[in-house]
């Protein structure tokens, strides 16, 4: 079975209403940034087909753990007792938690709406490149003065 | 039984820096020259640049580790008893695949160590020696920079410098504020069309390979006009082991193809030239009854004095937006420090290379897991402090040889062909450690007089093991080195070694344009000696 088959059964419908509030708790959205939650469904999408080898096995049973920490679903908690839940995650899931944080960060930042939010064009870098001033080369100009001061043999 | 191929003249082991170069070079021979490469010809359209996940499948498909990268035609690299990983890349043009294109060359007292500074050994060679050949290189590879810099000897200009950018600038007048050496660096980079190739267009990834073209990778600058020359380049071969007959000669070579068939190449002559790392590796797995270890090993040098140059990266976080990471790597260099001076603590030096910046998912990388970009609310306002605004160096210190940094052949990890792979045992110097923590200290006086508010640290850089050096030594005294001073094994005179692997001392500069004139100098001794090569 393929990485990505494995993400995607891995992730039912239920467990995967955990990892949505898990990633909007990290990344909410912001109004004053236009910035997307990294709950938005572009973004879980991308995460979970993102996943490999046992990523998808160990980010799962972290947001198992999750659920079982108090009476309700993760989901289903207001804001702050989410955000309890997620400091409480971050003392005792370093490895899973770091695990879904490098996976969550890459598609976050690749996501269309997000690089627009950052004034980032949207696309790969070839073949329109980028550009890049010249510079003021008479900022040179003290070095230039220098007497050569490599070593003679 | 091995099927047996038609004979050659040359067989060249590795189609790197020093394979292409060496091979365009005896072109002109007229000789009968087969390069033997274990990769494949890479796809410029196919490189990470040229898609919107270019940052992820630069640690994944494309990773500079091989180890990670983990491709059939790579071999994996016991690496556990080193501080610095290697990196490398596996296919035709080697590692200038994914190369940064940084083009120092050698100061003439990098090939005086020893009779300067009473440390390691002096080189057979000098820098004039070299200089026609650093001229040549540079004239096959294509350099941009600019005439004067007071660091070095005049050399060759050929095309103007890689931009300074906001970045250049930035650092440019920190280091005129403290009075210190700088210089637009010299880059393996075509600021301007150059036989054939398209400028520069600074798409920021040429540590994942350059779609445009513009970087001087030896898959488009030397081979084509080699191939064209007649030149055979056989890809997904590859080498197990030379042989050798009861006279010491070396018989051709056993490689495996894409099929995993087993095959002998005849050859009257061997060349290696496999890198730092690969080359030892074929030679300590050439064993027979008459050199039970390893083929030009009788004094047991193949694989010791393994050098890397040890790296710091110190990076800066500013007020203002720079240059994010657009433009290619290069910017400009410091050698305020690059010449000893016992007052610091330590002998011989190191360069700065200041870099541009960072890609938006590498920025989210470092700010999170640096602690600086926290998770819920406060997470754009902090990642946008950071984003577009860093940037920094890295220092380069010259790594001394030292026997016991070796390279040998792994007891149980061998290739996708079964074929035992190599381990590193590397342990950072006491004079390397200094010289990294000053480098650390001074970089961080140049990054704060810049204007920069945070800094971030990382020494040794754990992953930069990409020189690869010292391994089959040259030299003119068989009990101290592997080679001879024109690049022939001392134990078996038609076998020849040109890559990085030949180096006495890493001087604290990059390698690869050094490789290149040394590839083309042992094949040019080579052109000189035809009639008494065996001699
Ligand atoms: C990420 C990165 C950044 C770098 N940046 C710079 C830089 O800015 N400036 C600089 O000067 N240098 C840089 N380097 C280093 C540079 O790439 C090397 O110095 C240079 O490529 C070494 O040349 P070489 O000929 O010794 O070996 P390589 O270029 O490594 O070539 C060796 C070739 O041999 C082949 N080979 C090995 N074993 C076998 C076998 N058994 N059978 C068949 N084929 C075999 C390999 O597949 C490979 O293609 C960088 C390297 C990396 C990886
Ligand atoms: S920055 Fe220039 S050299 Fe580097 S990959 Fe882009 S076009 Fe090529």
């Amino acid at each position: 079975m393929n990485d990505k088959v494995i993400a995607s059964e891995t992730f039912d419908s239920q467990l995967r209403r955990t990892l949505v509030a898990l990633l909007d708790t990290m990344i909410p959205a912001n109004e004053e940034f236009n910035a997307p939650s990294a709950g938005i469904d572009d973004i879980v999408n991308d995460v979970i087909q993102s996943m490999s080898h046992d990523a998808p096995l160990i980010v799962g049973e972290m947001l198992a753990r999750l659920n079982e920490q108090s009476s309700a679903r993760f989901e289903e908690l207001d804001e702050a007792a989410r955000w309890d839940l997620f400091s409480e995650l971050q003392r005792t899931e370093g490895h899973a938690l770091r695990t879904l944080s490098g996976v969550l960060l890459q598609c976050y930042y690749r996501n269309d709406q997000v690089l627009e939010s950052l004034g980032m064009e949207a696309r790969s870098p070839f073949p329109l490149g980028n550009a890049v001033e010249q510079g003021d080369w008479s900022l040179l100009d003290p070095v230039r003065t220098r007497e050569p001061f490599y070593r003679e043999v | 039984m091995n099927k047996q191929e038609e004979r050659v003249d040359v067989v060249i082991i590795g189609s790197g820096a020093s394979g292409a170069a060496a091979a365009w070079s005896l072109a002109e021979t007229r000789m009968k020259i087969l390069c033997l490469e274990q990769g494949e010809w890479t796809k410029p359209h196919e490189y990470p640049s040229t898609t919107r996940d270019w940052e992820a499948r630069h640690s994944t498909e494309f990773s500079i580790s091989p180890n990670r990268r983990a491709r059939e035609t790579d071999y994996p690299i016991n690496e556990l008893n080193s501080p610095i990983a290697v990196a490398n890349f596996n296919g035709v043009g080697g590692g200038t695949i994914l190369y940064n294109a940084h083009f120092p060359r050698f100061h003439p007292s990098d090939f005086r160590v020893r009779t300067l500074d009473g440390v390691a050994d002096d080189w057979p060679i000098d820098y004039e020696t070299l200089e026609p050949y650093y001229d040549e290189n540079d004239r096959m590879m294509g350099v941009s920079g600019l005439a004067g810099d007071p660091a070095y000897p005049p050399k060759l200009e050929l095309m103007k410098p890689v931009p300074l950018g906001k970045t250049g600038q930035t650092l440019g007048r920190g280091f005129n504020e403290l009075g210190w050496h700088w210089w637009p660096s010299d880059a393996a980079i075509a600021t301007e069309p150059y036989d054939g190739r398209a400028e520069c267009i600074n798409l920021s990834a040429c540590t994942s390979g350059c779609a445009q073209g513009a970087k001087a990778s030896t898959d488009i600058t030397y081979w084509p006009h080699a191939i064209r020359a007649g030149v055979e380049l056989r890809t997904r071969a590859r080498v197990s082991r030379i042989l050798v007959d009861e006279n010491d000669m070396a018989t051709g070579v056993v490689y495996f193809d894409e099929d995993g068939v087993e095959r002998f190449q005849p050859a009257e002559v061997v060349m290696l030239a496999c890198n730092g790392v690969g080359t030892p590796r074929v030679l300590l797995n050439s064993t027979s009854n008459r050199f039970p270890d390893g083929l030009a090993n009788r004094n047991g040098l193949v694989g010791r004095n393994l050098m890397f140059h040890p790296y710091a990266s110190i990076q800066g976080i500013f007020d203002r937006p720079l240059d994010g990471p657009h433009g290619p790597g290069v910017c400009i260099w410091s050698q305020e420090f690059y010449e000893t001076d016992l007052s610091r603590g330590y002998v011989r030096g190191f360069t700065y290379e200041i870099n541009r910046g960072r890609g938006p998912v590498s920025t989210a990388y470092t700010g999170v897991f640096s602690g600086r970009i926290p998770w819920g609310e406060d997470h754009h306002q902090h990642y946008r402090r950071m984003v577009q605004r860093m940037t920094g160096m890295v220092a380069i210190c010259e790594d001394l040889p030292e026997e016991t940094n070796t390279v040998t052949i792994d007891d149980e990890l061998v290739d996708s062909d079964g074929i035992p792979c190599p381990k590193i045992d590397y342990t950072l110097s006491e004079n390397s450690r200094k010289m990294l923590d000053f480098s650390v200290n001074r970089a961080t006086e140049i990054l704060k007089t810049a204007g920069a508010y945070d800094i971030l640290t990382e020494s040794p850089i754990a992953g930069g093991g990409w020189h690869l050096m010292g391994t089959a030594r040259m030299g003119t005294d068989p009990e101290r080195s592997v080679v001879n001073e024109w690049g022939r094994s001392h134990d078996i005179k038609n076998l020849f070694v040109v890559d990085g692997s030949l180096f006495v001392t890493s001087a604290g500069v990059n390698p690869t344009r050094t490789i290149g004139a040394l590839a083309l100098y042992v094949a040019d001794s080579m052109k000189k000696r035809l009639a008494t090569l065996f001699d």
